[in-house]
């Protein structure tokens, strides 16, 4: 436990000093109001309006500790929101529809998996394919348009409120947190880790390294498919061209903050999640600040610098040096003290 | 040697005058519900006068539109109609239609080709839009102060600055409204719900009258964000905003949105009556026709004009 914690520190500690930034252009960030059977306030909005990427980025985080890529993420929710908002719309009913969906997101998973690990195609252009072919089925299932539903039990998933708190907060951390156990709890992470350092060793040692590697994807595929079921629930319509878009970056993003290596090996659930909420603070407090929309991304480009410059393990080192430096100079060296 | 060419096209087109007329019609492609419903309305409008459309769509690329332009020339058709995808490179297929006395008419986008290559252009005017928009807040707004929160299109688009500026325009000298609260939603529903959001908590909804959205879509999103924030949307906040999407139709008339201005995607009808005046006898239009950039509110049918156009491919 203690080991968990001292891994996800920096991102905690990145995340109290980014709360403190925003709460000085707007006081009441952290102010939580309960009125009507709901907690609101801003807080509140981050942990709703960062499940999307939340639920991306863990999925991401297993595809990345495989050193591979899932660039075909913000496409699959465009694909499963347009599957959901199919079946709502020919009457099929909320839970097929949520089924459906999960269907969806899995047969994509397959797809990329079978391309990366089966084919040998580099994960970063098989899932490319996805990305770009994939706003073109979505757009085939929804005919072009925007298509709306009433269903009130599925737009319960985006929008509802259990026990004062939105449900989509229920579904990215449930998820989050059954991953994090499933690969911490059994050897499965350790496999998923062994496979994204080497490969050909892991598959000599006698993991199926093939089985997994879909796997990984699937999984990918399936938490896209619930950003996607929550994104749709959420406007209560399918927006082909719109739904995830770019949003499979900032999964990515969300993981490099959270310090996993784009080059595979060891990884932390917990702290992409921590990576995705970091991002939408810094979106959330753009939009509460009331700067012009012109410096909207300027702001957020600045701010995810200075997070990463913070924790770059070289500028990291410099900083040790540099401290080191300063001590030798204050304090005389002992041969010197010594004599008389 | 313009007057002589002319005078030609007039005698060719008078002598066509009788039989039905041949239109080409080079569409961007289908992007948005908008652009499927200009297609269907275009059409329409050809079948209803009785002419001939020869449909090519170009999947948003130039090269596809000049192949297309170039083999409406070669089929010798009365007139082209095209919605170009770009503003420039024109110049040269513009001309092999101007040689072949092919008027062409530009729907939607204009162009940056001289305006002596095309008979005219057909469009709205994305300022006036936002002014018709802030004219009917000034003439429906409650008693007292004002404060507007206004949802922005993509930062940098054309639309967005122009239907900016047109509803700052509209409410320049009246002292009581109040831009507070201005940000961008991207044109679509998430963003708008989510910045509404932001709106809600940063402003106090209670002090908020009115929202301005620039498109109907944002519009619909924070009409969503508004209910689940407990307030009543169209009444605890007044709700304007641009398009006149079906959708925008059903919140007016379930008493959730209160205006929208009507982008209308019947460019063809003014097309056709400048084409068909220039068959006629060839009197040449404005280089710019304006549509009408008509407003709708809930005193206007909503549920008709919904059923009106929720088949036109929105």
């Amino acid at each position: 436990m203690t080991r968990t914690l001292r891994r996800i520190l920096p991102q905690i500690l990145t995340l109290a000093v980014l709360v403190a930034l925003v709460s000085l252009f707007f006081p009441q960030f952290l102010s939580v109001d309960y009125q009507g059977g709901r907690l609101s306030g801003p807080v509140i909005d981050v942990l709703k309006r960062g499940a999307p990427v939340a639920l991306l980025a863990v999925g991401m985080t297993l595809v990345i500790a495989t050193r591979g890529i899932d660039l075909s993420v913000g496409t699959i929710m465009a694909i499963t929101g347009a599957t959901a908002a199919w079946a709502l719309a020919s009457g099929w009913g909320a839970a097929a529809a949520v089924l459906l969906a999960l269907m969806a997101g899995l047969a994509c998973g397959v797809w990329n998996g079978c391309l990366v690990a089966l084919i040998g195609i580099q994960p970063i252009v098989a899932t490319l394919i996805l990305m770009t072919s994939g706003r073109g089925i979505a757009q085939l299932i929804t005919e072009g348009r925007i298509l709306t539903f009433t269903d009130p039990g599925f737009a319960w998933l985006g929008s509802g409120i259990l026990l004062g708190l939105p449900v989509p907060v229920y579904i990215w951390v449930g998820t989050a947190i059954a991953v994090a156990l499933l690969m911490r709890r059994t050897a499965l992470g350790l496999l998923v880790e062994s496979i994204g350092i080497n490969r050909s060793a892991s598959a000599l040692a006698g993991i199926n390294a093939t089985v997994l590697l879909i796997a990984v994807y699937v999984a990918s595929g399936l938490c896209a498919a619930l950003a996607g079921i929550i994104a749709t629930a959420d406007i209560r319509g399918a927006d082909a061209n719109n739904a995830g878009l770019w949003l499979e970056l900032d999964a990515i993003l969300a993981v490099v903050i959270g310090g996993n290596s784009l080059l595979g090996g060891r990884f932390s659930v917990a702290a992409s999640v921590l990576g995705a909420m970091i991002i939408q603070t810094i979106d959330t407090g753009i939009l509460l600040a009331g700067f012009p929309s012109e410096y909207n991304l300027v702001i957020k480009a600045g701010l995810v610098l200075m997070v990463l410059l913070v924790q770059s393990p070289n500028l990291a080192g410099h900083w040790y040096a540099l401290r080191r430096h300063v001590r030798r100079r204050r304090e005389p060296a002992p041969s010197d003290r010594s004599a008389p | 040697m313009m007057k002589t060419l002319l005078t030609s096209a007039a005698i060719t087109a008078c002598a066509f005058a009788a039989s039905a007329q041949t239109v080409g019609f080079s569409q961007i492609g289908s992007e948005s519900g908008w652009r499927a419903a200009e297609t269907t309305l275009t059409r329409q409008q050809a079948e209803e006068r009785g002419i001939d459309l020869r449909f090519s769509d170009a999947q948003q690329r130039q090269e596809n539109q000049i192949a297309a332009i170039r083999s409406f020339v070669a089929q010798g058709v009365d007139a082209i109609l095209l919605a170009p995808v770009v503003a420039t490179g024109w110049d040269s297929v513009l001309e092999e239609a101007k040689e072949a006395e092919i008027p062409v008419v530009l729907l939607d986008r204009r162009v940056d080709s001289s305006d002596d290559l095309y008979l005219t252009a057909v469009g709205s005017d994305l300022v006036h839009e936002g002014s018709v928009a802030g004219q009917w807040l000034v003439d429906n707004k409650p008693e007292g102060t004002c404060r507007v929160v206004e949802l922005q299109g993509t930062t940098g688009s054309s639309p967005a600055i122009d239907r900016a500026t047109g509803f700052r325009n509209a409410i320049e000298g009246n002292a009581d409204i109040e831009i507070v609260r201005s940000q961008t939603g991207d044109f679509t529903r998430t963003g708008g719900k989510e910045v509404m959001e932001s709106f809600l908590q940063a402003e106090a909804g209670n002090e908020i009258c009115a929202l301005y959205a620039h498109n109907d879509d944002m519009a619909l999103g924070a009409i969503q964000a508004i209910k689940e924030a407990g307030m009543d949307p169209g009444d605890d906040i007044l709700i304007v905003s641009i398009d006149a999407v079906p959708d925008i139709f059903q919140a007016m008339a379930d008493g959730d949105a209160n205006a929208t201005v009507e982008l209308t995607p019947n460019m063809a009808g003014p097309a056709f009556d400048a084409l068909e005046a220039y068959w006629a006898d060839g009197t040449e239009p404005e280089k710019f026709i304006q549509t009408e950039s008509k407003l709708y509110t809930q005193s206007d049918d909503p549920m008709a004009e919904y059923e009106a156009r929720k088949d036109l491919g929105y």
